[in-house]
């Protein structure tokens, strides 16, 4: 399609999917696909029930289960004794049943985080409008889709109508030019933007992710910074597709010209492609082709825009109770001085008491008790691999206990044809089942009251990982690091073994 | 949902920015599949002391505890409330305790959506607008606030008076007490001419290789 305004990526999503715009009431938009878990779902399937109404596109409706479940071992998947989550997994297969909606259940090779999950199995694509009740459906963002988090009531609406009505938001660009420094990742530069923008700096907008560096980093790179969109406030977060994005797809088994796939070359390759020939090239490229036009064109305006040279960013760590609380390794905490209001002040003190720290602390002087490498944010193969990276050849501390918890199966699968479990099992880490586990805390995996968690996932509100537990937010290596000193330390004087 | 015009009550203080849903509904709450019963799980930590003998026990000094802000339907709070998860179990505990209104600021985007739905009505006023309830209502715990939704104010027997912003369409909802998912299917041809459309885009389909 070709016009004469120029638009930017969010706007051809968005226009795309106008069904219409009625007037005085808010445009009702399509929904190409929404991602279904146990914890928000249910009192939606009853809104249907209750209202008599039907489930206008069970193939655009995907489930899974991963907030409640165990991440102990197959067997207390298989039997859970919370008897309450149980009754919710049990209520999300019924309710799959009933209305026709395809389900990867708790020991499924698909199985994993609902945003691990859509992106695996090719189910993510750009040009889609994606929602998902949960907010870091922002994560499918980083494909070109349009993708955000939603209510249960919202959630009823899109099963009843696969639309949702909604206002248009605002568009803000973040550009970040120039090149990463070693052992700064995607994580670092997602914190350090919430870091000056604050968590309320992009409410109502929706982010495009741009710059050369942003180009460079790979799709996992881009989830990442992408699924932390929402702790900036932003209603969603964009990168444009291209060559890496398309090379991710392609033969992935809900992608365009994907044909007679195997579900044991999913499990063996982790995740990724079929083989060459099982793939309709002419669909494919057709796929291609449409997906080309996606990205903002040459004279787009935007709302706000934000510039950020990558070669002054440095590995970050948060030290309060909300991401926007943050600063880098080689830096201490700060003082009420920094706070940039009257209210800020008030949370940074609040802060320091329930997290036990003086300003003025060196980060690298915190201890911490507990690590856990996963979550929707950073549980993905390449995160495994960087964090095995550092760990190998050392041992934990004595006084931490730290888990990885694969973000999926096909992750778990991968990392342990690569041997990544074996580096990490004999460097005193716990090796888990797939699951949110103790990024929210809400199966059994949580921190203890006072205990201080050094954690790969994206919040750190108070209670996040369990009632009194203290959370520090950061990237794979950095926590990985921090599991074998004892204490925050600056990944980029680390000692490598291999 | 309730239709809701003009609400008079006490308010309730809780002077702080980014209070965030974990805060307003521990995830411990989110396994239920009832649609009720979250009234007691509002600021479930917050309410409870957290240390020491009487851990467990009701914290005498946080704002629901205090028997002078019982009854209280107006909640008050600084910046960006709501933020973080979109559980949209925050605006039902909200609403089942007793909540009809929150004014504030600023308001997380999810949030904001999800109390629009459950017939909370909420209202952004400036920082100072703000300020000046919270020292009221801390000063005198029966102090009375009324929101009119018609005429889009906040006012008080002392003088204040505030106008605040709200889109039309929400307003005409929460006045009329009007289910969405309704109002979308009246418009059901345009969305039957859109999908007969739009289902030949396989490349937007979610199982683009089976459609």
């Amino acid at each position: 399609m070709t016009t004469s305004t120029p638009r930017t990526l969010f706007e051809k999503v968005w226009q795309q999917h106008v069904v219409t715009e009625p007037a005085g009431e808010p445009t009702i938009l399509y929904i190409d696909l929404q991602l279904v878990h146990e914890v928000t779902s249910p009192q939606a399937f009853e809104g249907l029930r209750l209202a008599n109404r039907p489930l206008r596109h069970p193939e655009r409706h995907v489930a899974t289960v991963d907030h409640n479940v165990p991440t102990t071992s197959v067997h207390d998947r298989l039997v859970i004794t919370d008897q309450i989550a149980d009754a919710q997994i049990k209520a999300l297969r019924k309710n799959c049943a009933d209305y026709g909606i395809e389900l990867f259940d708790v020991q499924d090779a698909e199985q994993g985080i609902v945003h691990m999950i859509g992106p695996e199995l090719g189910l993510t694509k750009p040009g889609m409008t994606i929602v998902c009740g949960d907010s870091h459906t922002s994560t499918h963002g980083a494909f070109g889709a349009l993708a955000f988090g939603i209510g249960t009531s919202e959630v009823e609406h899109v099963m009843a109508t696969q639309t949702l009505p909604q206002d248009k938001p605002k568009t803000f660009r973040i550009t970040v030019d120039g090149e990463l420094p070693p052992g700064v990742t995607a994580k670092d530069i997602i914190l350090d933007i919430i870091g000056r923008i604050g968590t309320d700096g992009a409410t109502g907008h929706v982010i495009e992710y741009a710059g050369s560096a942003i180009r460079a980093l790979s799709m996992e790179g881009r989830m990442t910074i992408c699924n932390m969109s929402i702790e900036a406030g932003a209603r969603a977060g964009m990168i444009a597709p291209d060559a890496t994005t398309f090379a991710y797809l392609k033969g992935r088994r809900f992608s365009p010209g994907t044909k007679n796939y195997e579900l044991s070359s999913f499990a063996k390759g982790g995740g990724s492609a079929s083989p060459a020939d099982t793939i309709d090239e002419a669909t494919w490229n057709l796929a291609v082709e449409q997906w080309s036009a996606l990205v903002t064109d040459t004279n787009a305006t935007f709302d706000r825009e934000l510039a950020i040279d990558a070669s002054t960013l440095a590995p970050s760590v948060t030290w309060g109770t909300s991401p926007g609380m943050v600063t880098t390794i080689d830096a201490t905490v700060p003082s009420l001085a920094d706070a940039r209001s009257e209210a800020d002040q008030k949370s940074f003190s609040r802060a320091y008491e329930y997290m036990d720290l003086k300003p003025g602390t060196p980060i690298e002087a915190i201890k911490v008790d507990a690590v856990f490498l996963g979550s929707c944010t950073n549980g993905r193969i390449e995160d495994l691999r960087a964090a095995a990276k550092v760990v190998d050849g050392y041992h934990v501390a004595t006084t931490v206990r730290a888990m990885v918890v694969p973000g999926s199966q096909a992750v778990k699968h991968q990392a342990e044809q690569e041997g990544l479990d074996r580096i990490f099992k004999s460097a005193g880490f716990e090796w888990r089942e797939p699951g949110c586990s103790m990024c929210l805390g809400m199966n059994p995996d949580i921190l203890q009251p006072g205990e201080r968690c050094a954690s790969t996932s994206n919040r750190n509100f108070e209670g996040r990982q369990g009632r009194g537990g203290r959370t520090h937010l950061l990237s794979p290596a950095m926590a990985a690091a921090a599991a074998i000193t004892g204490h925050f330390t600056d990944i980029r004087t680390w000692k490598f073994n291999k | 949902m309730r239709p809701i015009n003009t609400l008079t009550s006490t308010a309730a203080p809780l002077p702080l920015p980014n209070i965030d849903t974990d805060q307003i509904i521990p995830k411990q709450f989110l396994k239920r599949i009832e649609r009720t019963g979250y009234e007691n799980f509002l600021f479930y930590d917050w309410r409870r002391l957290q240390e020491g003998p009487d851990a467990g026990q009701p914290n005498p000094t946080f704002v629901l505890n205090k028997p002078e802000y019982k009854g209280a339907e107006i909640l008050l709070a600084e910046r960006n409330f709501g933020c973080g998860s979109s559980r949209e179990h925050a605006a039902w505990a909200i609403n089942q305790y007793g909540f009809r209104a929150v004014i504030a600021p600023s308001f997380a985007d999810i949030f904001f959506s999800n109390a629009g739905k459950n017939g909370i009505i909420l209202v952004r006023l400036t920082n100072a607008e703000v300020e000046t309830l919270i020292q009221r209502s801390t000063a005198n715990p029966q102090h009375k606030l009324t929101i009119s939704l018609e005429d889009q104010t906040v006012t008080d027997a002392e003088g204040f008076h505030a106008t605040f912003d709200i889109d039309p369409f929400r307003k005409h909802c929460l006045l009329n007490g009007l289910d969405d998912i309704g109002l979308t299917l009246l418009h059901e041809d345009k969305l039957n001419a859109y999908e007969s459309n739009h289902q030949k885009e396989f490349w937007l389909s979610p199982k683009a290789n089976i459609a």
